[in-house]
């Protein structure tokens, strides 16, 4: 856009009598303008895009854009690998590099094992820039103590070297964040054991380390993390303090003592270190308030869920004996109203029974009545036994209620022996109409 | 140790052609210049075509080999169904593959795409989806690290509905769209983006001729900004139309040769387009191209050449569609050839001399064809689209979704554009002279900045920032001009008699720039012999026009503002 195009051709000049007010004069204007779309593609739409938004002319955009580009490549080049150099640092002694500390020498504390090979190989180039020995004669120092720069190298040689790194690093205590007491992790528990397992998951052969979280972690969370640091798997290795080894091949067994007594002491420093972060998690676990919280809950839970069932039981029990209850009423009820039922049909029965009786005797006392419809004077012992036959004839036939009917039609007829005969002579005729009595069966009533 | 900081939320993206026919992936390399991924197979044009057999799927090339056995289960040219009612695509294309079917509306594909005997509906999302997992899993084995974002290229008649639902697959697929382009404007964008490219003001005519449809359309570059003036599509115009020469003609010489027709059997069709396409794609590089067949019908092999000028001859007519579809665009656009200054062309047909000769011939020798029979620079006619979209890709990578989105709404993209030319007119006596600094649709706001010599003695200037219009102005030789031309070019007489008769009658058309309404007038005033005037013009959004002329070098400026138009 800002490219400056070339004309060859030249202008003319100056009309006489032209002039304008500071030499410029507007004559008219642009005639309208077609919208169209613009394709959404290229660097320069991207450009027009980005003063489009933010509203910039031509020249702030510039601006702007070179301002940022600027600044990106300052960054770049400074990054925070700036530290002080105290006079204790610059005054070390090479030999010592084993007491060193790297990371202080190159000027990377802040970063530490976070340091990237690429932070370091940068911060290894900037001190070697100011510190090499020929740079310091150049500059008329006659000095010649390139002490400080052979720790430079010692420095560079340990972290660029991935394995020796890894030595370093292990024993590094500058890292270590030292848990908190009991005391302090009452108040500020997440605040100040966080620090510890970041530093601590440093050595973890499984990354990404499982992050302590915070109050509001759920239950899973925390029992991954627990549970990652109870198996932790750590690459911690001792062997940055191992005592030299004599090199010399003089005395052989000499130095299979000192390599011996060298690999328990890395395997005693390994189990301790174990035993360390074991119990360093057991007191985190022991100060954390979810774990507490959990299982609370958990109790909570069960401890619902028992009076639940309990709950649940004595209703059940319950409901049966309400059950039983009812069903023993039902039977007692059913039996008293048969009882009941019995009793009333047994005086039912007598009625009838008397009332047949009854009706017997009136039957039996009508032909009585009427002298056994002898013509006059005391019947004969064979009349008598005739009319009686007939009459139990008729009785065993019929049955109560015809009986009640006979018995009433016979009062009626009262001493009147015709009238009783004729009943009589009725009732066996109807007898033997319904063809209970035989024809001729009755001896008497015919 | 602390490398893999923040690898999750990191975007990888490339950029996409996803054609009828077939489908490229690319991505700009470390050097910064894009460059087309080869899939497993080798191939950097990727047929789009999926096929199954017992469950298994294949991909590309092997796929479009199992057009010829397993048709009913292989899947093609299904991009333009994307997206669409079942009422309004066109089916033919599908003739020898699986064939489009009704599903709610939208169109699927019945095939056996599992081990079962029983054929599955499969919408053709559901295809579009798989087939650019697979594109995204060839980038992936490519580049050796998990592909997750794409620009994707579109032609220009996508609609909103297509646009959506190949967004929607590729998610499902895996891949964060981050932006559809449009592919005659990533073809420019590929060219343009290399590294010899200057940034001009130019109009450019980008003829797309695919597998089964050709698009052009006209796209007006001005500071490196894309406008589409005019778009042409031809739906059944493409190399199946050229396919199809290849194919009667063969088969023509087979049924002299035995007596029955390889283009009635399907499966003789199948093996006669499968090899004819390569036939002719063979014809693009070569003079003489042969094709051999095995049991082409009834059991015989069968085997022929065919030279390219048989082959041009054939397709004379097919070719003048070509170029009636770039001569319609620029029509449409209502424009004339002569302002064209270049033309791309795209898509595998490109590749056809005959083509690219043809269409230098409608436009003046001044316009650039870029094509690889008549630029030797021209990149691989099929991989502009994906280099483009690779090129976008990397622009945007880093961009946030939002940003992106912003940036592509029609509030940043709709913009006006310059309907007249604005520049500066020269009198020189007699003779009015104009140059234009702005062309006509040049997107607002703009700016310019132009250097002018002075008159050798220095002194005060004059200039005069106008509108100008173009015109094209015909001239009908005159026969005192054939009379002259024998004599210039004697040496030629005997091979150009034919020609000479042509130009007769050919007039000759030239640009012409009329000056049509003056805006402001300046002064410059004292400057040195031999010194330079530099003129900067800032046209705003609403036509205001801010305009500075100094001496350069020199201190003092003259500045002044046109208002803009009462609307």
């Amino acid at each position: 856009m800002s490219t400056v195009q070339t004309v060859n051709l030249s202008l003319p000049s100056l009309p006489a009598g032209w002039t304008a007010e500071k030499d410029f004069k507007s004559v008219g204007s642009l005639s309208a303008a077609t919208q169209r779309n613009l394709e959404p593609v290229g660097p320069h739409f991207l450009a027009h895009a980005r003063r489009s938004r933010h509203s910039r002319t031509f020249s702030e955009d510039e601006r702007i854009q070179a301002q940022q580009n600027v600044k990106s490549t300052e960054e770049d080049e400074d990054d925070d690998i700036s530290e002080d150099e105290d006079s204790v640092l610059l005054s070390r002694e090479a030999k010592d590099w084993k007491s060193q500390d790297h990371y202080q020498v190159l000027g990377l504390s802040k970063y530490r094992w976070r340091a990237t090979p690429e932070q370091i190989k940068r911060a290894h180039r900037k001190k070697v820039l100011r510190h090499h020995p020929d740079k310091k004669a150049a500059l008329g120092d006659r000095d010649e103590n390139d002490q400080f720069f052979k720790c430079i190298q010692k420095a560079t040689e340990v972290l660029s070297d991935p394995v020796k790194r890894r030595q370093f690093d292990s024993v590094d205590e500058a890292a270590e964040v030292e848990p908190p007491t009991k005391k302090e992790a009452t108040k500020k528990f997440f605040k100040l054991w966080n620090p510890v397992f970041v530093a601590e998951g440093r050595f973890s052969k499984k990354q990404p380390v499982p992050q302590l979280g915070d109050d509001n972690s759920t239950q899973e969370e925390v029992e991954t993390f627990y549970n990652f640091w109870y198996d932790f798997d750590s690459w911690r290795t001792f062997e940055y303090l191992d005592e030299d080894v004599p090199d010399d091949n003089e005395n052989r067994d000499q130095k299979r003592h000192m390599e011996k007594k060298n690999a328990n002491a890395r395997r005693k420093r390994k189990t301790e270190d174990t035993a360390r972060l074991r119990h360093l998690v057991d007191d985190c676990a022991a100060g954390d308030e979810r774990i507490k919280k959990f299982r609370k809950a958990a109790r909570a839970d069960k401890d619902k869920k028992r009076l639940d069932r309990e709950a649940e039981a004595k209703r059940l029990l319950e409901e049966k004996e309400k059950a039983r209850l009812e069903e023993e009423q039902r039977k007692k009820d059913a039996e008293e109203a048969a009882k009941a039922d019995r009793e009333k049909n047994k005086k039912a029965k007598e009625a009838a029974k008397n009332a047949a009786k009854k009706n017997k005797r009136v039957l039996k006392g009508s032909v009585k009545d009427v002298n056994y419809f002898a013509d006059g004077g005391e019947p004969s012992a064979a009349q008598v036994d005739s009319v009686l036959g007939d009459v139990d004839l008729v009785i065993s036939k019929i049955d109560a209620e015809e009986l009640a009917g006979l018995a009433e039609r016979l009062t009626a007829a009262g001493k009147d022996g015709a009238a009783v005969k004729t009943v009589y002579t009725e009732e066996v005729q109807r007898l033997v109409g319904a063809s209970k009595l035989k024809e001729g069966e009755a001896k008497f009533f015919v | 140790m602390s490398s893999e900081t923040n690898g999750a939320a990191e975007r990888f993206a490339i950029g996409i052609s996803f054609g009828n026919s077939s489908s490229s992936i690319a991505r700009l390399n470390p050097e910064g210049k894009a460059e087309v991924i080869a899939n497993e197979e080798g191939d950097r044009q990727i047929p789009s075509v999926l096929a199954y057999i017992d469950g298994e799927e294949y991909h590309g090339t092997q796929a479009k080999a199992q057009l010829i056995r397993n048709s009913k289960n292989t899947v093609a040219y299904f991009r333009d169904y994307l997206g669409k009612d079942f009422k309004s695509i066109d089916p033919t294309p599908c003739h020898n593959s699986a064939h489009p079917q009704q599903n709610d509306s939208t169109v699927a594909f019945s095939i056996c795409d599992t081990a079962n005997e029983t054929p599955n509906t499969v919408t053709v999302s559901e295809i579009t989806t798989r087939h650019l997992r697979r594109l995204k899993q060839s980038a992936s084995d490519y580049l050796g690290k998990e592909v997750n974002a794409a620009v994707i290229t579109v032609p220009t008649d996508f609609k909103d509905s297509q646009r959506e639902a190949l967004i929607a697959s590729a998610n499902a697929a895996g891949l964060e769209v981050l932006q559809l382009i449009h592919e005659p404007v990533a073809a420019v964008l590929a060219y343009d983006a290399r590294p010899e490219a200057v940034v001009t003001d130019k109009l450019v005519v980008v003829a797309d001729l695919g597998g089964t449809r050709s698009d052009a359309s006209v796209v007006s570059c001005r500071g490196g900004m894309y406008s589409i003036l005019a778009t042409a599509h031809d739906y059944e115009l493409g190399g199946a139309t050229l396919d199809k020469i290849i194919i009667d003609h063969f088969g023509k010489e087979f049924q002299k040769k035995h007596k029955t027709d390889p283009r009635e059997d399907v499966r003789g069709l199948a093996k006669l387009k499968l090899e004819g396409e390569a036939t002719r794609k063979a014809l693009s590089l070569g003079t003489n191209a042969s094709l051999s067949i095995e049991s082409l019908a009834n059991g015989i092999d069968y085997g022929s050449t065919v030279n390219r000028t048989r082959y041009e001859l054939l397709s004379g007519k097919v070719f003048a569609q070509f170029t009636g579809l770039i001569e319609q665009v620029v029509k449409k656009a209502g424009l004339d050839v002569l302002d064209i200054d270049e033309v791309i062309l795209a898509g595998g047909t490109s590749h056809t001399p005959k083509i690219a000769q043809l269409t230098a011939n409608i436009f003046p020798e001044t316009t650039k064809v870029l094509a690889p029979a008549t630029f030797i620079g021209a990149i691989n006619p099929s991989e502009l689209a994906p280099r483009g979209a690779a090129i976008q890709a990397s622009l945007i990578q880093e961009f946030d979704k939002e940003d992106i989105e912003q940036s592509i709404h029609p509030m940043v993209t709709a913009t006006p554009h310059l309907q007249n030319a604005i520049g500066v007119e020269f009198t020189s006596g007699e003779t009015v002279d104009f140059k234009a600094l702005l062309n006509t649709e040049t997107a607002l706001p703009a700016r310019r900045l132009v250097q002018f010599a002075v008159p050798k003695e220095g002194g005060d200037v004059f200039i005069r920032v106008c509108e100008g219009v173009r015109e094209i102005k015909v001239t009908k030789p005159e026969p005192k001009a054939k009379e002259e031309k024998p004599a210039k070019t004697e040496e030629d007489e005997e091979d150009s008699d034919f020609d000479s008769d042509d130009e007769e009658e050919e007039e000759t058309r030239e640009i012409i720039w009329k000056t049509e309404k003056p805006i402001a007038e300046l002064a410059v005033k004292g400057t040195k012999a031999g010194s330079k005037v530099e003129l900067m013009i800032h046209v705003n959004a609403d036509l205001g026009l801010q305009i500075t002329a100094k001496e350069v070098g020199g201190q003092s400026a003259v500045r002044g503002a046109v208002e803009a138009p009462k609307a």
